[in-house]
């Protein structure tokens, strides 16, 4: 994979589902940057930011499973590439 | 920011939109009817399609069906987006625990060959039937006028996903979920003879134009007999000789077709009680594609029920013709 | 007895998905598919659209019912709660019923043209990707039109979306955008709404406006807002996922899929020019401006998706930098061009109050204090003396984007755009190169549209109660009664208008928090509290 420095991003709805998601995502992403608006919270990265089921599931002590990141999600930017234990948003180029 | 003031006292200036107050009467609309009635644009299109010059975007015209207010045909289960996902959802829900546990039980798959491949060779091919209902509902979404009919419509093509979806999931039961059964129920679909009848049928149905016929040849007729000859007909004889497995996964088909029934009868009612000559109208297209429909199914009907396949066809024209008296139509 | 064996993800999409459709023996591909061809995209090989999301309808209803009982919790509560009450200010209401009149037109058009998609596109994957976003466009016009109903019981101007969306003038801009896309191919409106529109713009609506609302205590479109765009997220993969579909098809898709994206990211930009107004003027409480919007959601993260795209052969879209020339002032001229056509729209206007002219000149350095500082203080000073300005006259619309021809040159903030072109012996005019090339693209689309003053001047405007040959006859009142506003009730100037008035009324807040309270009942309040 390239090593793309364009941002991708991803935004979730700011509530109590969404904070262990945040906190997994901050840990395994350490260029990732946190922006909180009102509402909402908007995770920016360069080129690639990843989302680990494992991770997540630490966090939340309970099985999670990825497609259940929609309920709470607000937006993203990237391409997607998605398996059941990996999210993963990216550029190319 | 807090509420300081006492505004559980402050009277509305209105109860409803002005169109479902000019409808329905100066109340509170339900959230069916906010969305349901009169929220389709009517007039001042821009520009003609591309793909149709002959029409506008939306276009009454579309169908040989005339009716004063397109609106009048309504959804009697009354559902909006929420209240239908939130439905199914909870429909999903319970038939997913059901099939967890069949799963775990490894139920079909303990089955004799014979009897796996029977289900094969009906309700997994079955689910390109369905994947061709979708099509069908999908074009009456796409180009049926109103957001009553076309707002259901929407909901029928998902919901026929699903059923494709249901019965492909019977299938992996079978094959240990290698997808096996997925394909040889393809090939029985494509080149088995007992199935071209009705292939040829869903196929004739994939190139009508007039959206109330496609209402009335997949919905009405296709399903009238075919849904019956499945999941009556062939569920009873198949559970009288491998037990109960099958049908408590065929339940959810069936108790979903009943609730379809509801809107698809309610819709050919009205239309056929509006005027005399769309009764007209829709007596001929039953009674074409019934034509057509009840003797591709002849071969289809004897491969699943040997002997007892000219009774069932029999008791599946009756309760056809019944149903069809209660929508004030012309029996067969 | 077997062990339950789980699927992957992927497995379980292809295995449930794949393969429903087939080749059709007893029908010709042609004839069940009779759109896929004549736009000239070439298709080889439908297996190679790949869904990222790879959502079966069990998943979808399951995720997607979660998201509604949630999002009606909130309305029911917000209801419940007069939550109308609660949100900063009655100007903020005003951006609601650009919602209701225009946004939800919009959401209806997209589920009705991807249901046609759905129906059209000639491969199962493609068209159940479709279905789905066919059924979520569904949602959110539902979601809007419930979370904006409660409001409809205590203000005016939202109770007629339907009627004003199919006659009124400005709603014409958002009309015809969709209009365009519905009466297009299967191909370009895809391109158009899930690429164009969906992936490189609507994180402008959803995001910061959005955002704006939550900031503004509205919970109920804040909800449905943010609600509505996870599924946009979905969609935007969708949309990208198009793109590289169709340029990995055929070299000779490039150049039409670029063509489109040039003119659709144009037709979809002049469209958000209301969103422009409504971010910058619309929230009493703002998050951020549009100048910086349009730098973080166009240059920034466009820029990183063509970038990713230059691979194919696809450049930015043309005019892409035009505006960006004219981010710092594209809501500032759409705001003078309301408040002076106020008597003729559905909602009432307002100039901007001292503190927000300080926050503009402060976001906008370079363009505010030079060029509409100094025009809406002679604008105030006119409704002070009350005088104020209004344009008397029906302005001169595009032809192609139906908004006045009010735009400036993109190197001269000074000299108003005006280009025009003749087609079949009839003059056209336009409001920028960027619609203008579009119109020379296929002028015999373009000349077909319903433009509104157009329609007025040929009379075509009035209802079948007007009367024409009486005496007392005013063509200018009976075109605004045509277009489902009610003259003296839903325009003219916010602090006389009744949401205002009743605002003040029922809250005892002012209805504009930047300018006191405009009815003696709550200056008395005030002048108290505050004591």
């Amino acid at each position: 994979m390239a090593n793309s420095k364009q941002p991708v991003f991803i935004a979730f709805q700011a509530n109590n589902d969404t904070l262990p998601i945040i906190d997994a995502i901050s840990e395994d992403n350490p260029n990732a940057v946190v922006t909180e608006m009102p509402a909402m919270v908007k995770i920016d990265c360069p080129g690639r930011l990843v989302i680990k089921r494992e991770s997540i599931e630490e966090k939340m002590g309970r099985e999670f499973n990825l497609q259940e990141l929609q309920i709470n999600l607000i937006s993203l930017s990237g391409e997607i590439d998605e398996d059941d234990d990996e999210f993963t948003l990216f550029w190319n180029e | 920011m807090a509420v300081e003031i006492k505004t559980a006292g402050v009277k509305p200036v209105r109860t409803a939109f002005e169109h479902l107050i000019a409808r329905f009467g100066d109340k509170p609309a339900t959230r069916y009817q906010e969305f349901a009635f009169d929220t389709q644009p009517k007039t001042n299109f821009h520009y003609r399609p591309l793909w149709d010059p002959d029409h506008e975007i939306y276009d009454k015209s579309k169908t040989a069906i005339v009716m004063a207010d397109w609106y009048a045909l309504k959804d009697p289960r009354q559902f909006y987006y929420g209240s239908y996902t939130i439905a199914r959802a909870k429909q999903q829900d319970a038939i997913d625990q059901q099939m967890a546990f069949l799963d775990e039980r490894g139920a079909l798959s303990e089955l004799p060959d014979q009897a796996k491949r029977l289900i094969t060779f009906s309700l997994v091919a079955l689910r390109h039937y369905e994947w061709g209902s979708n099509t069908n509902n999908n074009f009456i979404a796409a180009y049926g006028y109103g957001t009553t009919i076309t707002q259901a419509a929407t909901m029928a093509m998902c919901d026929r996903l699903a059923m494709a979806q249901h019965l492909s999931r019977i299938g992996l039961f079978l094959d240990d979920k290698t997808g096996v059964s997925l394909d040889e129920a393809k090939e029985f679909w494509m080149s088995h003879s007992a199935w071209q009848g009705l292939r040829r049928q869903v196929e004739n149905m994939f190139v009508v134009s007039d959206w109330f016929e496609l209402m009335v040849a997949q919905n009405l007729v296709a399903d009238g007999i075919v849904c019956p000859l499945i999941f009556q007909e062939f569920d009873r004889h198949f559970r009288s000789k491998h037990g109960n497995d099958l049908s408590s996964l065929t339940n959810y088909s069936v108790r979903w077709q009943k609730d379809f029934t509801r809107w698809v009868d309610a819709v050919i009612k009205t239309a056929a009680a509006e005027s005399a000559e769309n009764r007209e109208l829709i007596d001929t297209w039953v009674k074409n594609w019934h034509l057509h429909i009840n003797s591709a199914i002849d071969g289809l009907a004897s491969e699943l029920l040997g002997d007892e396949a000219t009774a069932s066809l029999t008791t599946i024209n009756n309760e056809f013709n019944v149903r069809l008296s209660k929508l004030g139509l012309s029996a067969i | 007895m077997t062990k339950a064996k789980k699927l992957s993800l992927k497995q379980n999409y292809t295995m449930l998905t794949k393969g429903l459709d087939w080749e059709p023996s007893y029908q010709k591909k042609e004839d069940i598919f009779p759109q896929l061809s004549f736009e000239g995209i070439k298709i080889h090989n439908w297996d190679n659209w790949e869904d990222p999301f790879r959502l079966t309808i069990d998943a979808y209803w399951k995720y997607q019912g979660e998201k509604e009982k949630k999002l009606y919790a909130i309305i029911d509560a917000f209801q419940q709660n007069n939550g109308q009450f609660n949100v900063t200010d009655a100007r903020y209401i005003q951006a609601l019923k650009i919602f209701i009149n225009a946004v939800v037109g919009l959401e209806y058009s997209a589920w009705r043209g991807f249901t046609r998609l759905g129906r059209e596109l000639g491969d199962a994957s493609p068209r159940i990707a479709t279905q789905m976003q066919a059924i979520d466009e569904m949602r959110h016009a539902t979601t809007q039109t419930h979370a904006i109903s409660h409001y409809n019981r205590f203000f005016e101007g939202m109770g007629n979306a339907p009627y004003q969306y199919d006659h009124a003038w400005y709603l014409s801009i958002p009309k015809s955008f969709f209009d365009d896309a519905c009466s297009a191919g299967p191909f370009e409106f895809i391109v158009a709404i899930s690429f164009a529109f969906e992936y490189v713009l609507t994180n402008l609506v959803f995001m910061p406006w959005m955002s704006g609302a939550a900031y503004n205590g509205d919970m109920s479109t804040v909800s449905f807002g943010f609600s509505a765009q996870s599924d946009e997220a979905r969609h935007m993969t969708l949309g990208l996922e198009v793109i590289k579909f169709l340029l990995e098809q055929d070299p000779d898709n490039v150049a039409i899929v670029q063509k489109w994206i040039d003119k659709w990211f144009w037709r979809a930009y002049r469209v958000l020019s209301l969103v422009a107004t409504m971010m910058d003027y619309m929230l009493p409480k703002r998050v951020m401006s549009w100048d910086e919007a349009w730098t973080i959601y166009y240059e920034e993260n466009g820029g990183a998706l063509f970038a990713d795209l230059a691979r194919y052969g696809i450049k930015p879209p043309r005019n892409a930098e035009v505006t960006i020339k004219e981010k710092g002032r594209l809501s500032h001229e759409m705001w003078s061009i309301f408040y002076a056509n106020r008597d003729v729209v559905g909602f009432p206007l307002w100039l901007p109050s001292q503190e927000e002219m300080a926050w503009f000149s402060e976001k906008y350095p370079d363009t505010f204090d030079k060029y509409y500082r100094p025009r809406f203080e002679y604008w105030q000073e006119l409704e002070d003396l009350g005088t104020p300005y209004t344009n008397s006259t029906l302005p001169q619309l595009c032809q192609v984007c139906q908004w006045p021809c009010l735009f400036t040159e993109a190197d001269d903030p000074t000299e108003f755009v005006h280009r025009e072109t003749e087609f079949d012996g009839e003059i056209f005019h336009f409001c920028s190169d960027g619609c203008h090339q579009i119109f020379e693209d296929e002028p015999k689309k373009y000349i077909q549209a319903w433009l509104p003053v157009h329609q007025i001047y040929m009379g075509n405007c009035l209802l079948p109660d007007a009367d024409p040959s009486s005496p007392d006859f005013n063509p200018m009142a009976e075109a605004i009664r045509y277009m489902g506003i009610k003259p003296g009730v839903d325009g003219g100037l916010f602090k006389d208008h009744s949401d205002a008035k009743n605002w003040e009324k029922w809250t005892e807040r002012p209805a504009n928090i930047h300018q006191g309270a405009s009815t003696d009942f709550v200056r008395k309040t005030s002048s108290q509290n505050s004591k």
